[in-house]
């Protein structure tokens, strides 16, 4: 069907019809013709002064369309403070895969003390994680400052990559587990892909830690994570090692917005550091 | 048809069975002892002791005086049913029921079976014989009722054989131990003159029955046939094995999966119906070369589901090859355990590990990639890194000690540390600079040191002193010096990570 609308009498029903008609003759495009009908009924009934509730609202209906769940009252905050505001509805994705970039050990293991902050939280419900990996390098005492349990977690020793991914998969379609790790090398689109949608069915964090960032190819996950040390620092400058702090990179967000951070693991929650020059910098500025 | 019985006697059991563990024993006296009230007390003797004169319920110091190359041995408790067990398991070629007469005999429900060795007396004869060949003196009677056959068998000695209906005349001459009376009763018997059964065998029911009670009576009429005797057959355990003979040869997969699937649906019933699990199955496939090729599964936690079983063996049919094709395929179940039914949780957030699907998920993944290769830890008490984990042996294993949180421990440690090269400022002081696979790390910050003492009964080494540290960049490492400082040759390495 195709409207012909005379001018001057464009209403806000026609022009819906018309988007419509121009959007059918499109295979993949049916989404977006729902989306402008509803602009325009909404257009048609609000004023300019709204407009920003107006714009929220549609993110929200365009996130419901697209399968993210409105946030529900009780929904678990992982305690990463504004970093949760950076995805979709302000959120922790969790049932989804994230990828984490790490170039060397040192970062793989911070990357794995970010994610057993994480587990904590997940973990605090009981369940039981799985943590994939080529080496069998994971000292369990050490999650136990992390506030895990170590004995709830089992480690599977893999010999490569396809092993590796394959347990995943095999894992991460059992909605009885509260996440899975994984050690690999590298990661393609397809392999995401095939994560992902074990991860759909049973809504099971997945974790893919990959050492090979020169082969960054696209993939399917819902974010991708870097984790830097930073040197840490105590109150009044005293010795000594303070708490482990990162620099929290997210590269890329589904549906979210990517940013940096600085974090510290304060032994039991995670605390957001603010960026701020020190007086010495701002000294020799001034001079 | 009349019914028959066979009673067999094993005087000797307990000893018998000693002799046969112990050959150089044969044919001299032995004695099997036990404490009983402050007192070593005979409780079995062999023949040759007994023709010296030892008699059980001596001491065995009495026992001792008797006769000087007297060999003596722990009596072996709970053990006569085993042993029974295992005589009536071998006997069951004889006749399909057999039960066990503790403490010393077996009962043989023989009707109908005789006839395959002649006739009876051929019957006892080979049977007899075969017992004493294996090493275990033994007498037999064959009688109508259970209780004559037990009684001429241990205290006849005119003919192991009674004819139908004659137990009243087999037995009048038989002491009243005969019988199967309580101690107090036979004792009663004797001392009011009542030396054979045929002495009170006709005496008014009434007045035996005031005098000595009811189980005289009933014993007397066991004997004699006129009330029944209910027996427990030995029932041998059938193996949990299936077998699935092809009409023709196959060799696709889908017909091995469908033989498997097939040999499942007759196991697991059975299996579940007996509240037990797989542990480790095997199936076997003889091929039409004369060729046998199997593949094994093995389970976690025991599982009696079609589905989950069909799935572990799914994952290595790939290893099985046809070649001609495969004839028969034998499935059987090697290792089977009890299982605990699980209640379902209507509430709580996940399972834990004790959940079904777990071990179904881990049974799979230990299909594919191997069985060691799934690792849980459980804390042990040990200060040394290396030590102060320990492999869970199951998903059901809870940890007997807290973990150990108080000083810090790498996120990943290294299973050899590596060697470094340090410069250090001041003895017992962390190092300034540390190089490491080529790469130079200038310290800024540090802790330590934490010093660990090697386990000297456990292993040889110096102590370690730990120091974590954090360099420019602010990666953290876990350090240690083996040994005292001595100089420029201290002997660093890295061990662990810190996140």
């Amino acid at each position: 069907m195709f409207f012909f609308t005379p001018p001057g009498q464009t209403s806000s029903a026609h022009c819906s019809h018309y988007l419509t008609g121009i959007f059918k003759s499109n295979t993949n495009t049916n989404i977006f013709s729902i989306i402008f009908a509803e602009i325009l009924a909404k257009m048609a009934m609000h004023t300019v002064q709204n407009q920003k509730a107006l714009i929220d609202h549609l993110q929200k209906s365009i996130l419901k369309w697209e399968g993210y769940k409105a946030p529900s009252e009780t929904h678990e905050r992982m305690g990463l403070g504004p970093i949760e505001a950076a995805f979709p509805n302000q959120v922790f994705p969790l049932g989804s895969i994230h990828e984490m970039i790490c170039a060397n050990t040192e970062q793989a293991t911070a990357c794995a003390g970010l994610v057993s902050g994480l587990l904590s939280v997940m973990m605090q419900k009981g369940g039981v994680c799985l943590w994939i990996s080529l080496k069998d390098n994971i000292f369990p005492p050490a999650l136990g400052s992390f506030g895990i349990s170590p004995d709830r977690l089992i480690f599977i020793r893999v010999m490569n990559d396809p092993e590796a991914l394959w347990v995943m998969e095999e894992a991460l379609k059992y909605p009885g587990l509260a996440a899975v790790v994984t050690e690999v090398r590298k990661l393609d689109f397809k392999q995401s892909r095939r994560l992902q949608l074990a991860v759909e069915y049973s809504h099971v964090t997945g974790f893919v830690l990959r050492n090979m960032p020169a082969k960054m190819a696209p993939t399917a996950s819902a974010a991708r994570w870097i984790v830097k040390h930073l040197p840490s620092r105590l109150e009044d400058d005293m010795p000594g090692l303070g708490f482990p702090r990162w620099q929290v990179s997210l590269l890329k967000v589904r549906n979210g917005n990517p940013g940096k951070w600085m974090i510290e693991w304060t032994g039991d929650k995670f605390k957001l550091i603010e960026e701020q020059k020190s007086i010495h910098s701002l000294e020799q500025k001034a001079g | 048809m009349q019914r028959r019985y066979m009673a067999i006697w094993f005087p000797y059991l307990m000893t018998d069975r000693a002799t046969l563990g112990n050959p150089q024993l044969s044919g001299s006296p032995l004695i099997l002892v036990t404490p009983e009230r402050n007192r070593i007390v005979v409780k079995a003797a062999n023949r040759q002791a007994e023709e010296q004169g030892i008699r059980c319920g001596m001491t065995a110091t009495d026992a001792r005086a008797v006769t000087a190359d007297l060999h003596t041995l722990d009596y072996p408790h709970e053990k006569e049913e085993r042993i029974l067990r295992n005589i009536g398991l071998w006997c069951i070629r004889y006749t399909p029921f057999v039960a066990i007469d503790l403490h010393d005999g077996l009962i043989l429900d023989i009707s109908g079976c005789t006839h395959l060795w002649g006739d009876e007396r051929g019957y006892l004869k080979e049977l007899v014989l075969k017992l004493r060949g294996m090493g275990y003196y033994a007498r037999g009677a064959i009688a109508d009722t259970v209780g004559t056959a037990w009684a001429v068998a241990r205290f006849g000695n005119i003919s192991p054989i009674v004819s139908s209906g004659e137990q009243a005349g087999a037995i009048s001459s038989l002491p009243p131990e005969a019988l199967r009376l309580d101690q107090e009763i036979t004792d009663k018997l004797h001392k009011l003159g009542f030396h054979t059964i045929g002495s009170f065998m006709s005496v008014q029911r009434t007045i035996l029955r005031r005098r000595f009670g009811e189980s005289l009576l009933l014993q007397l009429a066991r004997a004699l046939g006129s009330v029944d005797e209910h027996l427990t057959a030995i029932v041998p355990p059938v193996p949990y094995e299936e077998r699935l003979p092809c009409p023709e040869p196959v060799y696709t997969p889908e017909a091995i999966e469908t033989a498997i699937e097939k040999l499942l649906e007759s196991l697991c019933p059975r299996l579940q119906s007996e509240g037990k699990g797989v542990r480790k199955a095997v199936l076997k496939c003889f091929r039409a070369d004369n060729k046998q090729v199997q593949i094994s599964i093995s389970t976690i936690g025991g599982s009696h589901s079609i589905s989950h079983l069909f799935k572990l063996f799914c994952l290595q049919t790939e290893k099985i090859e046809p070649a001609m094709g495969i004839e028969l395929f034998l499935l059987e179940a090697q290792k089977v355990e009890d299982i605990d039914p699980v209640q379902e949780k209507l509430w709580a957030g996940k399972p834990g590990l004790q959940d079904h699907a777990l071990a179904e998920l881990l049974d799979r993944i230990a299909g594919k990639i191997g069985p060691d290769r799934i690792k849980r830890y459980l804390p042990s008490e040990h200060y040394w890194p290396e030590r102060s984990v320990q492999l869970a042996a199951s998903l059901n294993d809870k940890p007997q000690t807290a973990w150990y949180v108080a000083g810090p421990r790498p996120v990943r440690l290294l299973s050899q540390p590596e060697p470094i090269e340090v410069m250090s400022l001041l003895p017992d002081y962390p190092p300034r600079v540390f190089s490491c696979k080529g790469k130079r790390h200038i310290v800024t910050r540090a802790d330590g040191p934490e010093r660990i003492e090697q386990e000297w009964w456990l292993g040889k080494g110096e102590h370690r002193d730990y120091y974590a540290v954090e360099d420019e960049e602010g990666l953290r490492y876990w350090l240690f010096r083996s040994g005292h400082y001595d100089g420029e040759n201290g002997h660093w390495y890295l061990h662990g990570y810190f996140a």
